[in-house]
């Protein structure tokens, strides 16, 4: 097999030296971590790993040799590098050396206990340290599920991230430190860091420990007894705002609480928690600035109520409309002047209710609108459920509209079934023959005829509510998806792509450089960053998301039987 | 050294084959660049029937829409579409590396591990009335060694024809071929 030998970028100019990493010797591979220069001592070098190695749990030891002579080549040096190849006795002893500013190093192995002594093909392969510390690799989404196997076939790559990720500890240490082995990194020349990230880092804790006292007392005062009575529970579990906050409060949770993170996904959710809690309270703090701005609340408010007299004048004119001839059909007389007269009257109930609402309206808007300081989502939630509000009496007359026309459905099936002379076996969920007496059969058939005759009114009222109701149903889930992009949207993640993409890799590209004959084979590996679809699917927030809970088939049987229809289900709501 | 070839629809294709070292193959396939006769010919048509419009509606803001659409389109189908060049860098006991290039200079790269790799082979194919050839890459099964998980196909918008894939094909085997002799010696 060939002999990788993985070789960091940065200790391309480093003094000569003895190299350490890892020797991986099933894929007979070397990954080099760092350069020791002379001086040392061989035994405070070996007791320095072995403490490195305690920490890290990484086997690092001590590879091979690295001479870089800026003039000709001094055989001495040669001899005593070879000689340290006894001290650390390491199989095979990797050595590499560079002439000068020549780009073509040459590499060659020693092997004490090697029986065939064929001269194997060595590639070099350089990596930029410090991206390949800082990166996580994705593995493909289909082998992520199989982790029984993960054990035997760990793949090169991730033994390569895992590497040099679990040696943080070995870059801690640069130059300027007073201490018995002197290294060459990629942080050898000082150790950076940044000063608003220290004082973040010092003030989150207790920024933390407030937010999770506060979170306490929020969640303290929903759970007591006083909001479970009827009423109330009734409302919390029907109204979207409630159930949003529900959410965020649990977002908030996550967020201050005082676990560090364990594993990448945990400090990745918790990220994108926190950026998307940001951007929504940013968002919503623009929406009210622009509410409040040249009085649109009190406009806003003027507006509401000829649009509400609007809807109920248009409602009336449509069962006026009913109550003719509508489209050219013959209705029941009477039936029809019964049931327009039934909801003309409740849209007269309405309107006098909105009116007596009005005087209070600006003020109930205004103090409304400042709930949009807790975020755009929540500004959205209220939206929807003004829409319901606004919208109740197209629902209560669906629902009118539904249940007589169920009731007049079922009664002919039964009725048609008697027409037939058989009946409908409760016990045995079947359909029985029966014997009717004559009056039995008169009176049903006589019913049969009369329920027949007066379907078309139904029918068409029942019609025109279903599909004012599907229109409202349709306006309040769009609202529920936008509401649930802005949710679930991983924008640290997108950010991370886009700014630092060798943070999330998928994998790595390999690029040939310049060779030259007698010279081992030179490589570059760079990372290969993940698409940003993949980032969206991995890094997704799960939410309370509303899906369609029928498909298309069950929801049309629905609609045909008369049974009423809740075309949203949101997750964590009973089956019935 | 560089070869022409025909692809599955007539068209000259290049092939260049470089050997970096004894286990280090790279093999990279050229597709025919973009025509300054059909690229003129679609972008006529489209003006054209944007005028033709612009004399039926009498608004200006068809030809500026047509304009804007033209310039995007092109734009997108040279990034995300037309391909220029498609490579195959075979790294013995490394992995197998497949780039393709488009045309905006845009590269994007697959890298499979050797580990994953089964073997490298010239399937079959039935596309519409013809019978095409393609060469494809077989992952093995993390559960089952003799089994296969997955078929990644191989220059699939370049399409070579039997010929050229027969020297692909002999390229690679050489150095999957070491792999298979690796564990014999030393």
């Amino acid at each position: 097999m060939v002999l990788k030998v993985f070789f960091p970028s940065c200790c391309a100019s480093a003094e000569s030296g003895i190299l350490i990493g890892r020797w991986i010797s099933e894929q007979n591979s070397a990954v080099i971590l760092a350069v020791v220069h002379f001086p040392f001592i061989p035994v405070q070098v070996k007791q320095y790993l072995s403490e490195v190695q305690q920490v890290t749990k990484v086997s690092i030891s001590v590879l091979g040799s690295w001479s870089n002579s800026k003039h000709d080549k001094e055989e001495s040096l040669n001899e005593f590098l070879e000689d340290l190849g006894t001290i650390f006795s390491h199989e095979p002893w990797i050595q590499i050396s560079k002439e000068g500013n020549s780009k073509f190093w040459s590499c060659s192995t020693l092997q004490k206990h090697s029986n065939d002594p064929k001269e194997e093909e060595i590639f070099l392969i350089y990596y930029d340290q410090r991206k390949v510390m800082l990166s996580h690799l994705h593995p493909p989404l289909e082998t992520a599920s199989s982790t029984e196997h993960r054990a035997e076939d760990a793949s090169k790559l991730s033994a390569i991230f895992d590497t040099v990720a679990k040696s943080k500890i070995l870059f801690m240490t640069d130059r300027y430190d007073d201490g018995p082995v002197k290294l060459t990194h990629w942080q050898s020349d000082g150790v950076e860091a940044s000063i608003i990230v220290e004082l973040l880092k010092q003030t989150s804790v207790p920024a933390c420990m407030l937010l999770t006292f506060l979170l306490s007392l929020v969640s303290g005062v929903c759970r007591s007894r006083v909001l479970k009575f009827w009423p109330l529970s009734f409302l919390w579990s029907n109204l979207s705002t409630c159930e949003q906050l529900g959410h965020r409060l649990q977002h908030l949770q996550v967020i201050s609480s005082n676990r560090k993170a364990q594993n990448q996904s945990q400090l990745m959710r918790k990220a994108n928690i926190f950026v998307s809690l940001l951007i929504d309270v940013a968002l919503g703090m623009l929406l009210m600035s622009w509410l409040y701005r040249k009085n649109r609340i009190g406009h806003l408010a003027d507006t509401l109520i000829p649009v509400a007299d609007h809807v109920a004048e248009e409602l009336q004119d449509l069962l006026q409309w009913l109550m003719g001839a509508p489209a050219g059909l013959k209705m029941n007389r009477a039936l029809d002047q019964v049931l327009g007269r039934f909801f003309l009257y409740h849209i007269h109930l309405w309107i006098s209710y909105i009116h007596l609402m009005s005087p209070f309206i600006e003020m109930i808007l205004w103090y409304v609108g400042l709930s949009a300081c807790l975020g755009l989502t929540m500004a959205l939630c209220i939206l929807s459920d003004i829409i319901a509000l606004l919208t109740f009496h197209i629902y209560c007359f669906y629902v009118y509209g539904a249940r007589l026309y169920c009731l007049k459905i079922y009664g002919l099936s039964s009725l048609w079934r008697l027409f037939r002379g058989k009946k409908w076996n409760v016990l045995r969920q079947r359909v029985d023959s029966c014997s009717y007496d004559l009056d039995q059969l008169f009176i049903g058939t006589l019913l049969f005829t009369i329920l027949l005759f007066l379907l078309p009114t139904t029918a068409l009222y029942y019609l025109v509510f279903t599909l004012l109701r599907l229109l409202v149903v349709i306006v309040q889930g769009l609202i529920h998806l936008l509401v649930d992009l802005i949710d679930s949207l991983p924008l640290y993640s997108i950010l991370l792509r886009l700014c630092r993409s060798y943070r999330l890799a998928a994998g790595v590209k390999f690029r040939v450089l310049e060779q030259q004959d007698g010279k081992p084979l030179r490589l570059l590996m760079q990372i290969n960053p993940l698409s940003y679809g993949s980032v969206v699917q991995t890094y997704r927030l799960p939410t309370y998301s509303c899906y369609p809970k029928d498909s298309w088939t069950s929801l049309c049987k629905k609609l045909f039987l008369g049974e009423l229809i809740y075309p949203w289900k949101h997750k964590g709501e009973k089956q019935d | 050294e560089e070869r022409w070839y025909r692809s599955a629809s007539g068209a000259p294709l290049a092939l260049r084959r470089r050997q970096h070292s004894a286990s280090c193959r790279e093999l990279a396939l050229r597709c025919p660049r973009l025509r300054l006769r059909s690229l003129s010919a679609a972008t006529s048509a489209a003006w054209l029937a944007a005028y033709g419009l612009f004399l039926l509606t009498e608004n200006s803001t068809v030809l500026s829409a047509a304009i804007i659409i033209t310039m995007i389109g092109l734009i997108m189908y040279l990034h995300f579409v037309k391909i220029d060049q498609e490579s195959l860098l075979v790294m013995g006991s490394l992995g197998i590396q497949v780039t393709s290039s488009y045309a905006s200079g845009k590269e994007s790269t697959t890298f499979i591990e050797m580990s994953q790799v089964q073997d490298v082979v010239i399937n079959e194919a039935i596309h519409m009335q013809k019978v095409i050839y393609y060469l494809c890459i077989l992952l093995q099964d993390p559960g089952n060694p003799q089994g296969v998980s997955e078929v990644v196909p191989l220059f699939q918008s370049s399409k070579p024809r039997l010929d050229c894939l027969i020297e692909v094909y002999k390229s690679c085997q050489e150095i999957l071929e070491q792999r298979k002799m690796a564990p014999q010696s030393s």
